[in-house]
């Protein structure tokens, strides 16, 4: 088995993975990145309506900050998230977008002067500032008080990829491409990288490290439907599962978008009902605004999926052979802005539902879309348990999400949290010495070799094909938007027998080499592992949180469930995982729990809630300056960056208001 | 309702690394469904007929270009090509050729973009080396940005080099993927080359003055990216840099 060598060694070369490996190399570092596919072609590119940053230029985004990001960000996750992380991250979007900018990223601009827009499906006119003229626009999305979504028309995933594997080719960071991480060497301790298949030849290969960080994204096919790109299956999830020691946080977490085209589940963006678009029942009736006056389509994603969800269950879907749907009206915005700034919807819709935006309604149903969980990190994106274990992106649990991640905030967490994460990952490296055993790395391409050479020589009979399609229906009938306990234990214990199955594996096709069968089989054992910590946490968590919604519990119960689940996988033979809880401290909250806005408040508060206010208003009457927000910020809930992301973000208005003057 | 259509697809299958193996063309038969794409096709019989079957999907949405092949004797995304919209049923599947073949429908578009990549150095030289990130950006006229993201759509997937005439007989042009990325980056106001930087890149027989205009590069490029405009502009623009040299 060869063994290759590196200091910073990165699994997926996504956004977050790539970013990484930018902070690697600039530091000095050898890297090396791996990928099922071409960099360019990973699930980031797929990302449509927009990254969320505070820039404030638009007119609509006067007054944004990042505090005004943070308090979103916060409600959104349903008070889950962790709140720390979530400062360091809006304070460092406005960078990661200016960055970017710097790398090539052609983001919509504002154009001064009256432009006319759809708001609540009327025509409104906006007058954009002078001085705002030719700086970073930004569109409407769910769930935000601000118009903070920063965009190029509805391809922003894809202008964004582009930009930074450019700027890794540039550094030439290799990528190894269709190279697939299967095991994760280390010594219970800490984490020394990879065992590795090549999809091409079949060759098995150590990858030894200084640092290992998984950034392979989420776990949506596990469900039967789902928008993700058919690779996002939870391997870099069960890589860190199988160890025994590194945990997964808040696997339940598990968004559904509610704009998928029926029925091939491919995502309409976000940016349609941000620019002016409507959902309308089977009567054509727009029913959003009966159920949420307020926020109306741009309530977050997991109210907006259950109210449709509900809408239909009222029998006000529209019936198809695929079940029922609804309907997503963007004809309001016109031919000129669908062909400008929604033109991959557009693509979208004529060929694959050979339909027409501009005229036509688009068929839509909420679809799985988007991980919270992943492998719990601590703020530098480090596993708690396996030093030189990093992950970012939408793989990890950095914790930025909790139960619900709002629309914008997962190509804003890829760059931002691979921007700050690459720095605390670089300063390992350089802070580490390489020591491993040889035997060690040789163990694992072992059983690596073991596991195969038993799926390809042995007499297993299931197909894996079959295993993973029962799972997936699984996950679809009793893991979905709306759960309770009747059906969750049926999914824990009917993946449970999958699991077992699954140890009963064989292949038709033989091939060593490229072998898709084999792919598959490899694959669908893992899968079944966190399908199993998706349904395990579901079943154990009794309250509604975010996008985690129980119909036997409706209630949000931040007095017995403030908190984080963690599955670990207990050993080989285990068919279910082991499940423990982190505690969130409301004591040192910035923003404690409180009502997010939408149905009725009906949450179970948490003794220290109160106590917490109350401190909170004692610390904030004792300052000096009491205008001052970033002292109200530090006074409330320090938190730490890397040097380099401290200082403060220039904003337009900053220059408008606070100095007097007008900015050049 | 008339009865489904049964299709047969008949699909190239070759294993270069298996020294017994010829290239030959397989047949297989499956039922027609509603809305069905040559993605759910080929999976289907990946699932139910022959698991060894190799081909490329990632984001099965039109997006990444993972999946150009050559389906009816046209190279097209196979992920968005509903089997309705075929003329007949019979459908024939063979690899972009131009790319090196990794097995039946799959090849190695990755290695190729990489490449090109460092060749024509395909990223932004930014005029302005010294980044302020915590600064308001600079400006950039609303229309510029505009036309680069028109610009910029390209996804890589290689039709354009597969419908290209000269790439057949000249391995080393560097296709019209890389005439519109270098045509991208010399609209970029941010960018630090002059069209002179770009003369020696892309000013000789690999580059722009070796098109011969045949143009299956716009007819067949799956994001209709204006391939033809582009071409002329950059040897426009290069035969005036040249003059200037």
């Amino acid at each position: 088995m060869k063994i290759i060598y590196t200091d910073s060694l990165v699994v997926g070369a996504g956004l977050a993975g790539l970013r990484v490996a930018i902070a690697s190399k600039e530091r000095g570092l050898d890297t090396i990145v791996l990928s099922l596919i071409p960099a360019k072609r990973s699930h980031s590119v797929a990302a449509q309506g927009g990254m969320q940053a505070s820039l404030a230029n638009t007119v609509s985004g006067m007054g944004d900050n990042e505090d005004v990001h943070f308090q979103d960000t916060v409600k959104g996750s349903d008070w889950g998230c962790d709140q720390q992380v979530a400062r360091m991250f809006t304070h460092c979007a406005p960078k990661a977008v200016r960055e970017l900018a710097h790398w090539g990223v052609p983001w919509s601009r504002v154009t001064e002067g009256d432009r006319e827009v759809i708001v609540n499906a009327q025509k409104v006119t906006l007058t954009e500032a002078k001085e705002a003229h030719g700086l970073i626009n930004a569109r409407d999305f769910g769930g935000t008080q601000k118009w903070r979504t920063c965009y190029t028309a509805d391809g922003t995933g894809h202008s964004l990829l582009y930009a930074v594997d450019n700027r890794a080719i540039s550094m030439g960071i290799p990528v190894h491409e269709r190279m697939e991480a299967l095991k994760i060497i280390h010594d219970g301790k800490r984490c020394h990288g990879v065992i590795a298949r090549c999809l091409i030849t079949g060759e098995i290969r150590a990858y030894v490290a200084k640092s290992t960080t998984i950034a392979t994204g989420g776990y949506g096919r596990i469900y039967e439907v789902s928008t993700n790109a058919i690779i996002c299956e939870g391997i870099g999830q069960a890589l860190a599962l199988e160890t025994g020691v590194a945990t997964l946080g808040n696997m339940e977490a598990v968004q559904f978008h509610p704009t998928a085209i029926v029925p091939v589940g491919i995502l309409t963006t976000e940016g349609c009902r941000g620019d002016g678009g409507v959902l309308r029942d089977k009567d054509g009736h727009r029913f959003m605004p009966d159920y949420e006056p307020d926020k109306k389509e741009l309530a977050s994603r997991d109210v907006v999926s259950r109210r449709m969800t509900e809408h239909m269950r009222k029998g006000k879907g529209v019936d198809s052979p695929y079940g029922p749907h609804l309907w997503l009206d963007i004809t309001l915005l016109g031919q000129k802005h669908i062909d400008t700034n929604l033109r991959e919807v557009k693509e979208i819709c004529q060929h694959f539902l050979g339909i027409d935006p501009v005229t036509d309604w688009i068929p839509v149903r909420p679809t799985q879309h988007y991980s919270m969980g992943g492998i719990r990190t601590k703020a530098n994106g480090e596993s708690p348990q396996l030093s030189g274990l990093f992950s970012v992106g939408e793989a990890a649990c950095w914790d930025m999400h909790g139960f619900n991640r709002l629309g914008g905030n997962s190509l804003a967490e890829a760059v931002v949290g691979g921007m700050i994460i690459g720095q605390y990952v670089a300063d390992y490296c350089q802070q580490t010495t390489l020591s491993i055993d040889t035997q060690l790395i040789e163990d694992f391409g072992q059983q690596i070799e073991v596991e195969i050479n038993q799926l390809i020589d042995g007499n297993g009979t299931e197909k894996a094909i079959t295993l993973k399609q029962e799972m997936q229906k699984i996950m679809m009938d009793y893991v979905g938007i709306f759960r309770n306990g009747t059906q969750l234990e049926q999914a824990v214990n009917e993946l449970s027998e999958l699991l077992k199955r699954s140890r009963n594996i064989g292949l038709t096709c033989k091939k060593r080499h490229a072998n898709p069968e084999l792919v598959d089989a490899l694959r669908v054992r893992r899968m079944l592992k966190v399908a199993l910590t998706v349904a395990s946490g579901a079943h154990a968590r009794t309250e509604s949180r975010g996008a985690h919604s129980r119909e036997d519990f409706p209630e949000r119960n931040d007095k017995d469930w403030l908190n984080r689940t963690l599955s670990s996988w207990p050993n080989d033979v285990a068919l279910t995982p082991k499940l423990t809880y982190e505690a969130i401290d409301v004591m040192s909250m910035e923003l404690p729990p409180g009502y997010r806005g939408y149905g009725t408040n009906n949450a179970i508060a948490h003794p220290d809630t109160q106590k917490r206010q109350q401190q909170i208003e004692q610390v904030l009457a004792g300052l000096t300056e009491p205008n001052d927000r970033h002292a109200k910020q530090a006074a409330l809930m320090p938190y730490e960056l890397p040097e380099q992301f401290m200082p403060a973000n220039q904003r337009l208005f900053d220059n408008v208001d606070v100095k007097g003057e007008q900015a050049k | 309702m008339s009865q489904a259509r049964q299709l047969t697809f008949s699909i190239f299958r070759y294993d270069p690394q298996d020294p017994n193996d010829k290239p030959q063309m397989v047949r297989y038969v499956i039922t027609e469904t509603p809305g069905m794409t040559v993605f759910i096709a080929l999976n289907q019989l990946r699932d139910t007929q022959d698991p060894s079957l190799q081909f490329d999907f990632v984001c099965r949405a039109g997006i990444c270009g993972s999946c150009a092949m050559v389906i009816n004797g046209k190279p097209t995304l196979a992920c968005r090509t509903l089997t309705a919209n075929l003329p007949t049923a019979e459908i024939r599947l063979m690899p972009l050729p131009g790319f090196e073949l990794i097995g039946d429908l799959s090849v190695n578009t990755g290695k190729f973009m990489r490449e090109l990549a460092e060749r024509l150095q395909l990223w932004l030289q930014p005029n302005d080396t010294d980044m302020d990130i915590h600064r308001i950006e600079a400006p950039m006229a609303p229309e510029e940005a505009a036309k680069l993201y028109e610009l910029e759509r390209c996804v890589e997937c290689g039709v354009c080099v597969s419908a290209c005439a000269t790439k057949q007989m000249r391995d080393t042009f560097v296709g019209a993927v890389g005439l519109m990325k270098i045509a991208r980056f010399e609209l970029d106001s941010r960018d630090s080359r002059s069209s002179e930087d770009f003369y020696h890149v892309i000013g000789n027989q690999d580059g722009v003055f070796g098109c011969m205009t045949l143009l299956g590069c716009q007819d067949a490029c799956p994001k209709d990216l204006p391939h033809m405009q582009q071409i002329a502009y950059l040897r426009r623009k290069m035969a005036i840099s040249v003059t200037n040299l």
